[in-house]
């Protein structure tokens, strides 16, 4: 389970001055399900989901992933996470099984079980036809089934993809969906943030709006089309935000 | 569980590092074929350029000396020298190296030297031009022997024995051991060499493994794993020691090879006294990589704390080349002739290690200096490995992209 309280995180800008790209989120995502953030480019989506994977501090509030605090026990979140984003790319000079087992090793997995946890996820991802292959040999959808693959060596409880299929083909893209569907059949508590209102749609269980780092609006799909009365996300989405309010730059 | 998080980041990047072409160049293969090129190659092509010099004729002009013939008759005969006919512009020709030298012997010469006026011969030059001193030594030589040989003269007139002209004589003799001798002749080379290298082989994988990450995209990556930053610092750090370490140790194998090859070679192609063998003490090559150790720790750990802030690989670079400059300036001033330890310069970074080893490779040990470089050295390289834990704990500098 995860459980976001009060989240904020603020940097500085030398031109700017102090910057608030996440300011006071607080939601919960149950196991079984997938929270979907949706916000345009610069809303704080790739923030919050970079605190939850404890790769970011957060200035004020705190998260609870798998009963692990994010401030006061990094490492145990991380431990309990598998986090896949564009921005996590694989390592060139390894071959696709050196990567997983190299990250199956920091997770503390070892010897015949890592061997016996690496073969089975190749077996089901159908990776054995590459997997002696250096990353940077890989076609697109190659390395997205390792990056996959890295994400469960560890069998994480806990699902985080930040904008997974940003830049990919449709049948790459696919397939990570039907990845994530599987992460929920599997019991997995899954975050997924997305500026697509489509992918949104297909996937997502509760909905969060996120927007100039405030989360403005949440529930399901039926709250917030009854809640403010239109069928079309998208339409749901502009009025939430307003129509003319640009996004704010955050990074 | 940290050792072990430790030898798994250690072992994957020296693995990615092996594989990696741009790393084994600047790490294993500079090290190892820049050495013998630059000292045998060049070295052997400078032995051979002076040689030659040395064996071609000299053209020179003589001016005056119309009433000393026997004294212009012998400069003709003299191997070597070839006399050209004298012209007034003699000192456009030896700026121009049409000829080498002029000897502008003074009128009434020979009989001056024999009355004992002690007349003056000049010798017109291009100073610091090798050929130009060549054909000087050649007309020198050819008046002392001539001077020699009128002293003898006089003393057998006289009827006065030939030993007068040599009283006594005065000889050089060396007490040191040869191990010393070629220890303060090449030390410094190889003290220099050994710095140098620590550095060079730090260099590319510091930028690698930090600012090549995260050009990559593989940093956010590895962050997301659950190993503690201060364990995947410490895991890159040692590998860019190793390869510090790697490159030091061949470039001074390399080194020793390389003269061992030219000293045989300088031996088979001049006729001069052979080079004294680079022959190192086992303890004094362990004395100094035991110098070398923190030296390469201060390295490793300040590249990759500087790397750390850039971006790119490219960004990465015109960081750390200013930095070469840092280490040559002190790692140079430390093989100066003269330059010596003192308790100040003994605590000055790199320049400290580099007078030392000097002493090391000298076979001197002093062990209040030994102590006091090591310690300071130690808390320098203490200090660069803080930082650098340090700044892979900052969000700023991880993510400045």
């Amino acid at each position: 389970m995860i459980e976001v309280r009060n989240l904020c995180k603020r940097f500085r800008d030398k031109t700017r001055g102090e910057i608030r790209a996440v300011d006071n989120v607080s939601f919960r995502c149950q196991p079984g399900q997938i929270y979907g953030l949706l916000g345009a480019n610069g809303a704080g989506k790739t923030t919050t989901l970079r605190m939850l994977a404890t790769i970011l501090e957060p200035s004020d509030g705190t998260a609870v992933v798998c009963g692990y605090d994010v401030v006061e026990q990094p490492t145990k979140v991380r431990a309990s996470v598998g986090f896949l984003s564009t921005a996590t790319a694989l390592y060139p000079r390894l071959t696709a099984r050196e990567l997983v087992e190299y990250f199956g090793r920091l997770n503390g997995i070892d010897g015949r079980p890592l061997k016996e946890r690496v073969d089975g996820i190749f077996d089901r991802l159908e990776m054995n036809g590459f997997r002696d292959r250096h990353c940077d040999k890989l076609s697109t959808g190659m390395k997205q089934k390792t990056s996959i693959a890295r994400t469960l060596v560890h069998n994480p409880a806990v699902m985080i993809f930040d904008e997974p299929t940003l830049g990919l083909d449709i049948m790459t893209a696919r397939s990570i969906i039907s990845f994530i569907r599987e992460c929920r059949a599997d019991g997995k508590t899954v975050i997924f943030s997305t500026h697509l209102m489509t992918e949104v749609e297909k996937l997502c269980d509760l909905i969060g709006i996120i927007h100039g780092g405030k989360l403005l609006t949440e529930g399901t799909l039926p709250e917030l089309r009854e809640q403010y009365r239109q069928n079309d996300l998208e339409e749901i989405f502009v009025q939430v935000v307003g129509a003319d309010r640009m996004p704010q730059e955050t990074r | 569980m940290s050792v072990r998080n430790i030898g798994i980041v250690y072992r994957k990047e020296l693995r990615e590092a092996l594989r990696d072409r741009r790393t084994l160049v600047s790490s294993i293969l500079v090290p190892l074929f820049i050495f013998p090129v630059l000292t045998v190659g060049i070295g052997f092509s400078a032995a051979a350029l002076i040689g030659q010099a040395s064996r071609e004729p000299s053209k020179i002009m003589i001016l005056g000396g119309e009433d000393s013939p026997a004294v212009v008759a012998g400069l003709q005969q003299v191997k070597n020298l070839q006399v050209v006919p004298a012209r007034t512009d003699y000192t456009d020709l030896i700026s121009n190296k049409r000829i080498r030298a002029v000897v502008d012997i003074p009128n009434g010469f020979q009989t001056g030297s024999e009355l004992g006026q002690h007349p003056e011969v000049k010798i017109y030059v291009f100073s610091g031009d090798m050929k130009s001193m060549f054909g000087a030594t050649r007309i020198e030589r050819y008046f002392s022997e001539y001077r020699d040989n009128a002293v003898k003269d006089r003393l057998v007139a006289e009827h006065l024995p030939e030993s007068l002209m040599k009283p006594f004589s005065v000889k050089q003799q060396n007490v040191v051991s040869e191990e010393k001798v070629a220890g303060e002749s090449y030390g410094g080379i190889v003290v220099y060499l050994v710095i140098l290298m620590c550095m060079t082989g730090a260099m590319y994988p510091a930028m690698d493994l930090t600012a090549g990450e995260k050009e990559r995209g593989t940093m956010e990556t590895i962050l997301s794993s659950p190993i503690k930053r201060t364990h995947l610092v410490l895991g890159k750090f040692l590998l860019v020691l190793t390869a510090s370490l790697a490159t030091a140790t061949l470039s001074v194998i390399s080194l020793g090879a390389s003269f061992a090859i030219l000293s045989r070679l300088a031996r088979l192609h001049s006729e001069g006294e052979p080079l004294p063998v680079l022959a190192l003490h086992w303890r004094t090559i362990v004395a100094i990589f035991a110098m070398a150790l923190p030296v390469a720790v201060l390295f490793s750990a300040a590249l990759l704390t500087i790397s750390l802030f850039a971006r790119s690989y490219k960004e990465a670079q015109s960081y750390l080349t200013p930095m070469t400059f840092v280490v040559i300036i002190p790692a140079v001033a430390a093989i100066l002739p003269g330059v010596e330890l003192t308790p100040q310069l003994a605590v000055i970074p790199i320049l400290n290690v580099g007078l030392l080893c000097k002493e090391l490779v000298a076979g001197t040990y002093h062990w209040n200096y030994i102590a006091v470089i090591f310690a300071s050295t130690c808390v320098y390289a203490g200090i660069a490995l803080y930082l650098a834990v340090k700044m892979f704990q900052r969000e700023s500098v991880l993510f400045s992209s």
